[in-house]
C-alpha cells in the first residue's frame, strides 16, 4: 500500500519555540480519495498543511511527495511539484482582480490556448466569477472568493490538493453543492484531496478515509464511514 | 505671462525627472516595504559609468544604454546582497542599511571618479525654441526628458499589465505567501523589482546630469524631491508616484521663478509637512493604516 500514496507523512513533528504543534504525525493520502483530516481547534489541522506545503518547517520526520522527500525544499518547489495549497480564508490577492488570480494558478509551462481553455472551464465552474473577472477580488463576497481560491488550486493542475476548511463562512447549500464538485472530480482526474475540516460531519460524508488529530497526535485512522460510525470517537473528538 | 509658461514648462521637464525618481522608490517600497534611500546614488554611480563611456570616446546613446544596464545589475545586486538578509526583519535595519548604502556608494564614486564637479553631456540642444519672437524654457531637451519618462512609464504599465513576469512581481509584492504557494518564485521577483526600479531611478539620474554638472552628491537633492512626491502620491501607487512627481515639479518651479531659487529646499520639505498633516495616505492611497 506504501508506494500507492502520492502524499506521505511520516512522523512529522512541528515545534512553535516551546509549542510541540505536530507530535509524530502519520499521514498518508491516496489519488483518487479525499482524505478529511478532522480535529479540535488547535489540534494541529493547519499545521499539518503548512508543514507539507512547506510554510512551516518540521522540526523531525519528513513529507513525501510520490517517495520524493520534500520537507527541506522551498515553498514554491512544492507547489511546482503538483501541491495546491488553499488557506484558509486568506488566498485571495485582493488587489488583484478576479482573473488575474486565476491566471496566477495557471503559470507554469502551459501554452495561452491551453490556459484559456482552463480558465474557461473554471467560468463555467463558477459562474459567478466570470460575471466578475475584471473586477478586483476584494469585491467578492466570502463564498466567491472561496470559489476563487478553489477555481486558481484547480487551474495548476495539482496532484495534491490541501484544502483547509473550505466550507467556513460558506452556506450550506453551497458547501454541498462544493464538496459534490470535488468529489466529481476527485472521481474523475484521480486527485489526492487533504481535507482539513472542522465540520466533520459533512467532511466524512464525502470522504475515503479520514484521519482524527488531537493536540498535535492522530488519535485514529481509519475509513470515513468507519469513523462516523464510532460513537466515542464521535463524542470524545468530532462533536457531532 | 511668458514668464508663467516658461516657469511652467520648466517645472513640467523636472517635474517629470521626479516622477520617475518617485516611481523607483514606489516600485521597492511595494514590493518589499523598504524606502531605498540609496536610490540617488545608485542612479549617480550609473550616471558616472555613462559619463566614463562618454568621455572615453563612446557616444551619449552608448553611455545612456550602459547606465540603464548598470542601474539593472546594480539593482539586482544590492537587493540580493546586501538587502536580502534584512528583509522580513525590523524595518529599521533596512532603512539604515539603504542610508548605509547612500553613503557607502558616493564616497565609491568619489573615489573611482573624483570628487570635482564635471559637466554631463546633452544629446538634444539646451536653447529654448522659438514661439514668434519668443523664446521659451522648453528645450529640445526637455523634450527628450518628458519622451523618455513617458516611454519608460507605458513600458511599465505594460510589463505590470499585461505579461507574466508583471503578474508574478504584482503577486509577488501584495502576498508573498500566497504568491509562493501558486509556485512564484518571490525572492527573484523582488529582485526583480529592485533592478526595474534601479532602472527607472538611473534614468532620473541621466536626465537631471543631461547638460549639468555631476558630483558624488549631485542627486542628493532629488532624492528629497522623489521622496516627497512619493509621499504625495500615497507611496504604494506608481500613478500617484506620477502626479505627484509632476505636482511637485510645477510647484517647485514656481517657488523658484517667483520667490526665489534659494526657497526650494524649504518649499519642498514644506509640502512634505502639509501632506503628512492633511492626507498622511497621500492623493492616492487606498490603504487605511500606514506605518513610516
Amino acid at each position: 500500500m506504501t508506494d500507492e500514496a502520492t502524499l506521505e507523512v511520516r512522523d512529522l513533528t512541528t515545534r512553535y519555540g516551546p509549542v510541540t504543534a505536530l507530535d509524530g504525525v502519520n499521514v498518508r493520502a491516496r489519488p483518487g480519495e479525499i482524505t478529511a483530516v478532522l480535529g479540535a481547534n488547535g489540534a494541529g489541522k493547519t499545521t499539518l498543511l503548512r508543514s507539507i506545503s512547506g510554510l512551516v518547517r518540521g522540526t523531525d520526520g519528513s513529507v513525501l511527495l510520490g517517495g520524493r522527500d520534500m520537507s527541506r525544499a522551498p515553498v514554491e518547489a512544492i507547489a511546482r511539484a503538483g501541491v495546491a495549497h488553499v488557506p484558509e480564508g486568506r488566498g485571495v490577492i485582493t488587489e488583484l482582480t478576479v482573473e488575474e488570480n486565476l491566471r496566477l494558478g495557471d503559470l507554469l509551462g502551459a501554452t495561452r490556448p491551453q490556459r484559456r481553455h482552463r480558465l474557461d472551464g473554471v467560468y463555467e465552474m463558477f459562474p459567478a466569477l466570470a460575471e466578475r473577472r475584471r473586477q478586483e477580488a476584494s469585491s467578492l463576497s466570502g463564498g466567491e472568493r472561496q470559489m476563487l481560491v478553489i477555481g486558481r488550486a484547480l487551474l495548476s493542475g495539482p496532484e495534491v490538493l490541501l484544502l483547509d476548511e473550505p466550507s467556513l463562512g460558506l452556506a450550506p447549500r453551497i458547501v454541498t453543492q462544493l464538496f459534490g464538485l470535488l468529489r466529481d472530480l476527485v472521481d474523475r482526474d484521480g486527485l489526492t484531496v487533504l481535507l482539513v475540516e472542522q465540520n466533520a460531519r459533512s467532511a466524512l460524508a464525502i470522504a475515503d478515509t479520514g484521519f482524527v488529530l488531537n493536540l498535535g497526535r492522530v488519535v485514529a485512522a481509519d475509513a470515513a464511514d468507519t469513523l462516523a460510525a464510532d460513537d466515542e470517537l464521535r463524542h470524545a473528538y468530532l462533536g457531532f | 505671462m511668458q514668464q508663467f509658461l516658461n516657469v511652467t514648462l520648466g517645472g513640467l521637464s523636472q517635474g517629470a525627472i521626479y516622477a520617475a525618481f518617485a516611481l523607483a522608490l514606489v516600485l521597492i517600497w511595494r514590493a518589499t516595504r523598504i524606502i531605498n534611500f540609496a536610490q540617488g546614488s545608485m542612479a549617480m554611480f550609473s550616471t558616472y559609468i555613462a559619463l566614463v563611456l562618454i568621455e572615453s570616446g563612446q557616444s551619449y546613446w552608448a553611455g545612456f544604454a550602459a547606465a540603464l544596464l548598470a542601474g539593472l545589475v546594480l539593482g539586482a545586486l544590492i537587493e540580493r546582497v546586501v538587502i536580502r538578509p534584512v528583509e522580513g526583519g525590523p524595518e529599521l535595519n533596512a532603512v539604515i542599511v539603504t542610508l548605509g548604502l547612500f553613503v557607502a556608494i558616493q564616497a565609491l564614486a568619489a573615489i573611482l571618479f573624483g570628487a570635482s564637479f564635471e559637466s554631463f553631456p546633452a544629446p538634444f540642444g539646451l536653447s529654448g525654441f522659438s514661439v514668434g519672437e519668443f523664446t521659451v524654457a522648453f528645450t529640445p531637451f526637455s523634450a527628450f526628458v518628458i519622451g523618455s519618462v513617458v516611454v519608460v512609464m507605458l513600458a511599465l504599465v505594460a510589463l505590470f499589465r499585461f505579461t507574466d513576469i508583471g503578474l508574478r512581481m504584482r503577486a509577488s509584492a501584495f502576498n508573498q505567501e500566497v504568491a509562493r504557494l501558486l509556485g512564484v518564485r518571490v525572492g527573484n521577483m523582488l529582485t526583480l523589482g529592485w533592478a526595474f526600479a534601479a532602472v527607472v531611478g538611473s534614468l532620473a539620474g541621466l536626465l537631471i546630469a543631461g547638460g549639468n554638472l555631476v558630483h558624488p552628491a549631485y542627486m542628493d537633492p532629488v532624492i528629497v524631491y522623489g521622496f516627497v512626491a512619493a509621499v504625495l502620491g500615497g507611496l504604494e501607487s506608481p500613478a500617484g508616484a506620477v502626479v505627484g512627481g509632476l505636482l511637485i515639479g510645477l510647484a517647485l518651479s514656481y517657488v523658484s521663478g517667483y520667490l526665489g531659487s534659494e526657497l526650494v529646499t524649504l518649499a519642498a520639505l514644506g509640502i512634505l509637512v502639509a501632506v503628512l498633516l492633511v492626507r498622511p495616505h497621500g492623493l492616492f492611497s487606498r490603504t487605511t493604516a500606514r506605518r513610516v
